[in-house]
């Protein structure tokens, strides 16, 4: 009995299921858990696991066309009573009285779900006037304590607020105190933190942890990151493709795994917790070696007055990795696209040493130099979607550059094959389109159109942060085979410190435009010198449930102006 | 965290390829996929196919000469065509037997069921010339073996007697075809100035961009009226067709302009683009080979939703009186006979069979363009 009283939601058998054009496809598939109250059940998984799904059908709010088919899903109130939310009418007055009110939901993207044209104060308040009809005065009284709960600064000011003017991190504390209002014995949150920076989520991820202890709130909290189920989780749920790959307390995941599929998770997450053995075994770089790029104190301030790249100056050597690090409005990825030019910064110079020893200034180059510089300095996105035009073929994507430099015919068809070969695609597939490939895939055919003219140099922005984690080491490896194959140097920008410190030689750090600090990657991950830095490295989710180290973290406060988060 | 294994990493072949047929799939065919998912639009293409296909043989389905009058039959109503005689097949309309009311001094009809007249497939005809060079001596249906007096009226007759049916079957192919050539004007005159506004942008943007705002905020039917008054009258038909189709397709390319202009600005702003700028591509070359293939599907869509409004821009015109004028059928100039209240009263055919091609077709094609509309970006979930 003491079993059944602990327990407090009971999903059991659960299927929830598409309708596509091909059939059915079951996104949930047969998925059962416990929820203790009081306690903390992370739901971990790759995109496309159905984690989300899970925590949507709980509440029966799957998007069209979706239906839960079976299972059950028990909530037992406090007094005891239980109500199997699956049988519920998704529009019924029941299932609305516990939405809300008994369970709460946060969401990952705090831009959308909260609406832009009602005070903040009006929209917090909404839950109490459905719930309880709490009159307006005693309303904000309780509104105000909950913006003091979740430590909005000065929430009498905050209140008469509208959305678009809380940053984003501000906003998420928004919606937990919306969450929050009605004291819901479940709060599900789903993907809370992936669209924040990592300080701001170290921030929100301390903020639910001490209101589920004064709450006494049970938590399903669903994410992608191994490293915040360490971090916060009690028990964990691994799935993988709709079903329950492991279940178990997050020692127990972490440190005895049983399955494959976790066992192989945690495997990459933990490879990308050090330095890649491939570098490890490699030789030294000439440390005196003339530099591949140099670039001397490059400044870009947009028409609107932000001073995107603020007196930048860095250098690659030849054959090394320059990682850029830094939060999103830190201005690398505008520093890495003024390195080739599709911005022109307005001061500096940005020298780089052709393979004959002529040193030219990219950002003075005139139009055709810029032409034969761009073959020797390359670019792989970000978005593997949105980069590869879905109207072309494979061939065709890879064979673009190699045409406009005047590549034909049957070299050129040999040419392509042997570079899908060399990102580890099947020459098979050339005839596919884009729409074909995962994720991975994609970036692989982006890498390949990147190295099709044997560039010298190539600056890879967010090149995997796209990707899911056990594909991001496969993309880095492969990325570092091409550097000592052909002998590469890299630009890596990335706001991951553990795909930097993986993959690069150097690390700079940029905060606001600036660069705040550069070294060698082992110096600058374990004894960083600015309060930046530190603060950056602490905040990122270790994962280790053993060795929680958010709550210790490091916080920054930068001299002069405001903090978000 | 020694205590766990290091496994191999899962390969990327754990994640399925979509079915291959999707795989090569270009994006033609998803278009087409996608299209095919929207009911109505697959119906309504049906439609408006049939549409056309009898604008263009118009000649050979009308049973009877549109201009043909005929004194003795002025106003009489549809006949209603009936299969069966007597317990046997036999498609016929019964023959009508005029009378003239002498109080009312009109003439009145009655359907006489013991005279009945057979109605066939494929019967002779006077010999005419199928889209104006083949020479055919047959009609897709009509009355066998007519002898003078005898009358196939499926819609009924005009104040002249001529054939109400015949004649919406020619009107089709002057509104049908204004508006696919008005569409096909402002398609040349949208996609050139959007173009040209989208790609320049700066000061070219602006100065387009304004003119258009300046064109749509004139009242288009006193425009048009305005124009259409300046056609001097003695203009051959066939001109004065063309100058209408210009006049409609003056405001219609607008709409077309920003739509193009849009899409290029999203556009531009995309890796794929900036990765074939990298590539050393020049701006030419991304326009026709990624720009264009891109918004091709979207201005497919957005010119069937232009077609509806330049035929009822023609009805518009021609009801009015400033359009076309007869002898020319279109189905504005249907329409336009039928505007007294003594029609509407006596011969309601007159106005209902012409109204409801046009309601048909406008219809047809908004759904038509719907339909396009979804599916004109098949990567959005395929």
């Amino acid at each position: 009995m003491s079993m059944s009283n602990d327990t407090i939601l009971k999903v059991d058998d659960l299927q929830t299921s598409f309708k596509t054009r091909t059939g059915t496809f079951k996104a949930v598939d047969g998925v059962s858990f416990e929820l203790k109250r009081g306690k903390t059940l992370c739901v971990v998984g790759e995109s496309g696991s159905g984690k989300s799904v899970t925590a949507r059908s709980i509440l029966q709010i799957v998007d069209k066309p979706g239906t839960i088919e079976g299972g059950s899903i028990v909530l037992t109130r406090q007094d005891g009573s239980q109500v199997d939310l699956a049988r519920l009418n998704p529009r019924g007055e029941e299932i609305r009285s516990v939405r809300g009110r008994e369970i709460a939901m946060i969401f990952q993207e705090p831009m959308s779900s909260l609406s832009p044209v009602h005070r903040i104060g009006e929209q917090i308040g909404e839950a109490l006037r459905i719930h309880f009809g709490t009159p307006k005065a005693e309303r904000r009284e309780r509104v105000l304590d909950l913006l003091r709960q979740v430590e909005i600064p000065r929430p009498e000011t905050a209140i008469d607020r509208y959305t678009f003017e809380f940053s984003g991190g501000m906003r998420q504390r928004v919606m937990i105190a919306m969450a929050l209002a009605c004291n819901p014995q479940i709060l599900i949150a789903d993907e809370p933190t992936t669209a924040l920076d990592v300080t701001t989520q170290a921030e929100i991820l301390d903020l639910i942890k001490r209101l589920q202890q004064s709450h006494g709130m049970s938590v399903l909290f669903i994410t992608h990151d191994m490293g915040v189920v360490a971090e916060i989780a009690d028990e964990v749920l691994v799935m993988y493709r709709g079903r329950v790959m492991e279940h178990g307390t997050v020692d127990e995941v972490f440190h005895a795994p049983k399955d494959d599929y976790t066992k192989r998770l945690i495997g990459s997450v933990v490879r990308l917790e050090r330095k890649a053995e491939i570098r490890l075994k490699r030789a030294e770089i000439e440390a005196d070696a003339a530099p591949l790029l140099e670039v001397r104190n490059m400044s870009l301030t947009f028409p609107s007055g932000l001073k995107a790249v603020d007196d930048v100056s860095l250098t690659v050597r030849p054959g090394e990795t320059l990682g850029i690090v830094g939060e999103s409005g830190s201005g690398k990825t505008t520093m890495g696209r003024c390195l080739l030019r599709i911005y022109d910064p307005q001061m500096g110079e940005i020298n780089y040493r052709r393979a004959d020893g002529t040193v030219i200034d990219m950002r003075t180059a005139d139009k055709p130099q810029l032409k034969e510089l761009r073959r020797e300095v390359r670019m792989i996105f970000q978005d593997p979607v949105g980069s590869l035009s879905p109207r072309k073929t494979v061939a065709q994507i890879i064979a673009e550059p190699l045409k406009l430099a005047g590549m034909r015919g049957k070299e050129l068809d040999e040419r392509v094959a042997e570079l899908m070969q060399q990102v580890g695609l099947e020459p098979a597939w050339r005839e596919r389109y884009p729409h074909a490939f995962s994720g991975g895939q994609r970036q692989r055919i982006g890498i390949a159109r990147a190295i099709s003219v044997k560039p010298r140099l190539i600056i890879a922005d967010e090149a995997t942060s796209a990707l899911d984690v056990s594909l991001r080491s496969q993309v880095l490896d492969l990325m570092m085979k091409l550097q000592d194959e052909m002998g590469l140097s890299y630009v890596f920008i990335s706001h991951d410190m553990s795909v930097i410190r993986y993959m690069c030689d150097r690390v700079a750090v940029m905060y606001r435009g600036k660069l705040v600090e550069a070294g060698e990657t082992d110096q600058v991950v374990n004894r960083p010198t600015h309060d930046y830095t530190k603060a950056l490295l602490s905040a990122i989710p270790h994962p280790d449930p053993r060795d929680r180290r958010i709550q210790n973290r490091f916080r920054y406060v930068a001299p002069s102006a405001s903090v978000n988060g | 965290m020694t205590n766990i294994t290091q496994l191999p990493p899962a390969t990327e072949t754990d994640i399925d390829l979509r079915d291959q047929t999707i795989a090569v799939a270009g994006q033609w065919r998803l278009f087409w996929l996608k299209f095919k998912k929207h009911r109505i639009a697959l119906v309504s293409l049906v439609v408006i196919c049939c549409m056309y296909l009898i604008a263009a043989f118009a000649d050979f389905i009308a049973p009877l000469d549109p201009n043909a009058t005929n004194a003795r039959f002025t106003y009489a109503p549809p006949q209603g065509l009936s299969l069966l005689h007597e317990g046997s097949f036999m498609p016929h309309v019964d023959q009508l037997k005029m009378t003239l009311n002498t109080e009312s001094m009109r003439r009145e009809f009655q359907a006489d069921p013991a005279k009945p007249l057979a109605v066939g497939f494929f019967v002779p005809a006077k010999p005419y010339a199928m889209l104006g060079f083949i020479p055919m001596q047959t009609k897709l249906f009509g009355l066998v073996n007519a002898r003078p007096g005898d009358s196939l009226y499926v819609m009924g007759a005009d104040r002249l007697g001529r054939d109400i049916f015949s004649r919406v079957v020619h009107g089709a192919r002057i509104s049908l075809s204004i508006g696919l050539v008005g569409v096909l004007m402002s398609l040349v005159l949208g996609v050139t100035i959007g173009g040209i506004s989208g790609f320049f942008g700066g000061w070219v943007d602006l100065g387009i961009q304004r003119v258009i705002e300046l064109l749509r905020s004139i009242p288009t039917i006193p425009l048009w009226m305005g124009l259409a008054a300046a056609i001097p009258v003695g203009w051959p038909p066939l001109r004065t067709y063309f100058v209408i189709t210009l006049i409609v397709s003056l405001l219609g390319w607008t709409n077309l302009a920003r739509e193009v202009r849009g899409k290029f600005l999203s556009l531009r702003g995309e890796d794929f683009v900036t990765a074939a700028r990298l590539d050393g591509m020049s701006e030419i070359g991304i326009i026709f080979h990624h720009l264009v293939p891109s918004f091709m599907s979207h201005i497919i869509a957005t010119v069937t939703l232009a077609i509806p409004t330049m035929i009822l821009a023609e009805t518009a015109l021609s009801f009015l009186g400033v359009g076309l004028q007869p002898p020319i059928i279109s189905w504005g100039v249907l329409l336009q006979e039928a505007q007294n209240i003594r029609a509407v009263a006596q011969a309601p055919w007159l106005l209902f069979t012409p109204a409801a091609a046009i309601v048909i077709a406008v219809l047809s094609l908004n759904f038509l363009g719907d339909g396009l509309r979804d599916a004109a970006d098949p990567y959005e979930s395929v």
